[in-house]
């Protein structure tokens, strides 16, 4: 965006040690959500009906190997211990080993992280990038075309992902055979490939992005437009692109940019779908996974790691925003 | 009494008329559309066993993947099962699904909601905390952790789902009870005794239903979707059962050879949720009072082309006295009004000669504002200059590109508006704001043009530019804004300044600095103004000549001096008498009765006659000419003795 430049009320120090004060009290008041946010987990996950050693053994070990499974996993002691062992490892850091792996739990998270990263990343930017575009163009040209996107836009925040998904695979895997259908290549191994690979999930992420961005922009922009500063600002002969692109979005930016946020936490849910269509060993696969095989200490780590995602997206985007907005601004 | 009766007036809460826009969301085709698609669908799901062709469950090994055709409407899947048939009962199961999600969701949160909002207190910060905690899980882990516990099973997913959705209908419930709570008529009630469930669900549940109501029309489609992508990952309804999101994970095992079983399920989810969606988006709209889209056809389609001034006009008085900087001919301004165009402003000329102080007064209404924005180009859209020329400095503005007219704001008229703090960009620091015309327009380089932008700030009498410069609008006062806003219109050194009541935004101390600076900028820079303001005081104390404009037409003119002490027109002279600056200290101040009339409700006669105490016969008939009656006066009265004879009693 243009317009970003010229912040002179504040020395670069000043404002960089406000900011990682704000950023380190949002961060500290997280503590308390992410501990009821475990114990909600941790209650839920005892309740479960399935047995872990079951998980482990399968059916058809003997009474005294399941025994010994649960005795090893601590769960032969009473609820309130293994929730006091539960916190203290968290409080360590410590979220478990997988059950059906052994491996921990945070390794075979950070294994699949960069996946769906790229993933949610990558639609993110494709949809504030094109959601703007189209916003703005809406906005400033309510003809046909622009109303035309409007169209568009109410549609593509309603159809689902998985589906275009599968239309995307349809056309251009099987039909024009551009694109591969699933798979994963590392960035390291081939970074075309790895592009390649990312473009039709990144497409069926980011389209309801990109739709509900361009809903949002296109409001935000008219109502903008509407108001007494730009008539001043036209009065004082300003070119238009100038009041368009760089006053009336830079204002616009404001509420887009709250959008963008929730944007981004639902991607991280949506890709749980997209991951399972394309193949793509992240996160989302990871989920599924444990989910349908109850491994807890893994759905446990889960939770963790994309809540405390969830936390550090909102204070990001209310440090953005504060930013934007210099009402909101920490003086 | 028991304040029932005022359920009617409800608050300032969004949605306060649930009924009223629900009539005038009906009123849109759209939404009607939308409408009738859900109750359509609906009832097709209900009457699914009855409406179903086949048996959705009935294979047919020997007719799997047909395409559409007559004994399959919408073709078979790869197990021979009718895909129309399939849909119908699906419908069942994702619309029930939908219908759970959000069930839970309203009754989990809109009690909670308006108990946050009618008790506040430690009930409404718990409650806060636990929407924080709730809205800060991913919604798709907690779902799929709740399916570990309990196995694949839809039911438990979407009365999570619900779980999950509560908390942004607590935030809706609750501040919109907020809103009926500061209204009066709860304390009223309070007052009058009555027991809290009965205030709960006479006053404030008419209130907050409505919003709540189109949030959860939007809910019900992300809850589709939800079914949808849990099904299709086999987390949800469990094949064989038909579900929307099982059909389309049916359809994508076989995208390979028959790519048509993806259309219909496709279509029919987005469809459904963009019906929802508009619902819930017309509804909001309707509530929040935005007007809906004019239909193409109520408006004309073309403005009809300026009529150029009227040759046989006769300049305006002054004329003579030198060439005019801007002079203003027959101006005609128009709004499109039923199947034609509506004249607000009409045949107003005027000049204003360099260096000179032009004063434009009247009430508000008279179309003071928008013969000012015409000047500049700035008529507010759908409204255009019907007519009459604008030439400054010798050169034709009517009809400009906007292009053209850009190059000429700013730099060789500038403008100030009334609402200075509102007029002022709120993103960008003061120096900036002052700084980019002067660059756009001279040329200058950034920091030349911050210099410049600081001494202007001290021109218009800021004590410390530097400090002001790094503002942003919000950090000033209003006076402070005022000469910001003036700084700005300033900085590239306009030869005529338009300024639309600046002061009238002001308190009295700051309108007098105000006004100082104006007349110190005006000396020091030997700028022309246009001062447009219904203060006589102003007036006087600012102004060499006068425009009295009323309803749409200039009605008087001349030096301001002659036109106070002498007025010409029963107009001028009812706002002279009801001036508080400049009535005699005699009993009640007189106001001129009536109001301004519309412009569509303009008379053929003189505009003011209804008002005026000395009209006759000829004034309610006849449209009144602009007359001389004095070396340079202007005048549109007829009674212009009888007047003179009133005033010297």
């Amino acid at each position: 965006m243009r317009g970003a430049t010229g912040n002179t009320s504040a020395g670069p120090g000043g404002g960089l040690r406000a900011v990682a004060g704000f950023v380190g009290r949002r961060l500290l008041l997280a503590v308390p959500l992410i501990w009821a946010v475990m114990t909600l987990s941790f209650v839920l996950l005892r309740m479960a009906p399935n047995d872990p050693a079951v998980s482990i053994l399968g059916d058809r070990a003997t009474p005294e190997q399941y025994d010994e499974v649960r005795r090893e996993l601590g769960l032969d002691r009473p609820l309130l211990a293994q929730y006091g062992s539960f916190l203290a490892d968290l409080a360590r850091g410590d979220v478990g080993d997988s059950l059906l792996s052994s491996r921990s739990a945070t390794e075979i998270i950070a294994d699949r992280l960069p996946v769906t990263l790229s993933l949610a990343l990558g639609a993110t930017v494709a949809s504030v990038v094109l959601g703007v575009a189209i916003g703005v163009f809406g906005a400033v040209r309510p003809s046909t075309a622009g109303r035309a996107s409007q169209v568009g836009a109410v549609v593509g925040q309603a159809v689902p992902n998985f589906w275009l998904a599968l239309v995307l695979i349809v056309v251009f895997s099987i039909w024009l055979g551009w694109l591969p259908p699933n798979g994963y290549t590392t960035f390291v191994d081939s970074p075309a490939d790895w592009a390649r690979g990312l473009v039709l999930p990144v497409a069926a992420l980011g389209a309801a992005g990109v739709a509900s961005i361009a809903r949002m922009t296109r409001g935000a922009m008219v109502e903008v437009l509407d108001r007494d500063f730009v008539r001043t600002l036209r009065a004082c002969g300003l070119p238009r692109r100038s009041i368009v692109y760089r006053h009336a979005l830079r204002n616009a930016a404001i509420p887009v940019l709250t959008v963008v946020g929730l944007r981004f936490i639902g991607m991280l849910s949506s890709a749980v779908v997209i991951e399972q269509i394309f193949a793509l060993p992240g996160v989302g696969t990871l989920a599924v996974t444990s989910a349908s095989r109850a491994d807890f200490p893994v759905m446990q780590a889960l939770v963790l790691y994309l809540t405390v995602a969830v936390v550090v997206v909102n204070v990001l985007v209310d440090a953005l925003y504060g930013w934007l907005n210099p009402r909101v601004r920490v003086p | 009494m028991t304040g029932t009766t005022t359920t009617v007036t409800a608050g300032p809460a969004p949605g306060q008329s649930p009924t009223r826009g629900a009539r005038q969301a009906l009123r849109d085709p759209v939404t009607l559309a939308a409408l009738v698609f859900v109750t359509l669908l609906v009832v097709a799901a209900v009457l699914a066993p009855w409406l179903a062709p086949h048996d959705p469950q009935q294979q047919d090994l020997n007719d799997t993947l047909a395409g559409p055709g007559a004994e399959h409407w919408l073709g078979t899947d790869e197990l021979g099962r009718d895909v129309l048939s399939r849909l119908l009962h699906g419908a069942r199961t994702s619309l029930l699904a939908a219908v759970v999600a959000v069930a839970v969701a309203l009754a989990v949160g809109l009690p909670a909601g308006v108990l946050a909002g009618y008790l506040g207190g430690w009930v409404d910060r718990i409650l806060d905390r636990v929407s924080d905690v709730i809205l800060s899980i991913p919604s798709i882990i907690v779902i799929l952790t709740v399916l570990a516990v309990f196995g694949p099973n839809i039911t438990a997913a979407m009365v999570t789902l619900g779980v999950l959705f509560s908390p942004d209908l607590v935030r809706l419930a609750r501040s919109s009870t907020l809103a009926v709570r500061s209204a009066l008529y709860i304390d009223a009630a309070r007052v009058a005794g009555l027991p809290h469930a009965r205030i709960i669900v006479r006053h404030v549940l008419p209130n907050v239903i409505g919003p709540v109501i189109i949030r959860s029309s939007m809910m019900c489609g992300l809850a589709l979707l939800v079914e949808g992508g849990l099904s299709f990952l086999g987390l949800g309804v469990r094949p064989p059962t038909p579900s929307w999101g099982v059909m389309v994970a049916d359809a994508g095992d076989v995208a390979y050879t028959q790519a048509w079983l993806l259309v219909p399920t496709g279509a029919l989810i987005t469809l459904t949720v963009v019906a929802f969606n508009l619902i819930g988006d017309s509804l909001h709209d309707a509530a929040a009072g935005v007007a809906i889209v004019a239909r193409p056809g109520t408006r004309p389609a073309v403005k009809p082309a300026v009529r150029p001034a009227d040759r046989g006009a006769p300049d305006p008085v002054g004329a003579e006295a030198g060439p005019a900087l801007l002079a203003v001919r027959g101006l005609e301004i128009s709004f499109p009004a039923g199947d034609g165009w509506q004249p607000v402003v009409d045949d107003v000329s005027f000049d204003v000669r360099p260096g000179e102080a032009l004063g434009v007064v009247g009430e508000s209404g008279c179309g003071k504002t928008v013969t000012a924005l015409a000047v500049l180009g700035l008529v507010p859209p759908p409204g255009a200059v019907t007519g009459g020329s604008i030439t400054f400095d010798g050169r034709e503005l009517v009809g400009l590109s906007e292009r053209d007219h850009e190059r000429i704001r700013g730099s060789q008229i500038g403008f100030v508006s009334q609402e200075s703090m509102v007029s002022l960009d709120p993103v960008f620091p003061v120096g900036e704001l002052i700084a980019e015309p002067i660059r756009h327009h001279l040329g200058l380089s950034r920091r030349q043009a911050a210099d410049r932008a600081l001494e202007l700030l001290e021109l218009v009498g800021m004590t410390d530019p530097r400090a002001t410069a790094a503002r942003y609008p919000h950090q000033l006062s209003g006076g402070m804004a005022q000469r910001v806003a003036i700084a700005m219109a300033l900085g590239a050194q306009p030869r005529l300044l338009i300024a639309d009541e600046p002061t009238t935004a002001l308190d009295v101390t700051t309108q007098a600095e105000v006004l100082d600076l104006f007349r110190k900028l005006q000396d020091e820079l030997s700028m022309a103004v246009i001062l447009v303001t219904h203060d006589l005081g102003v007036l006087a104390d600012l102004c060499t000549r006068a425009v009295v404009m009323y309803a749409g037409e200039v009605v008087e003119t001349g030096p301001v001096g002659e036109l106070l002490s002498r007025p010409l027109m029963p107009y001028t002279d009812g706002l002279l008498r009801s001036d508080p600056h400049l009535a005699t200290p005699s009993g009640r101040l007189p106001t001129i009765s009536g109001t301004v009339p519309a412009p569509a409700d303009w008379p053929a006669g003189c505009h003011f006659h209804a008002r005026c105490p000395l009209a006759t016969d000829r004034c309610r008939t006849e449209p009144i000419p602009l007359v001389e009656p004095a070396p340079g006066r202007a005048s549109r009265c007829v009674r212009i003795e009888a007047l003179a004879g009133e005033r010297t009693p």
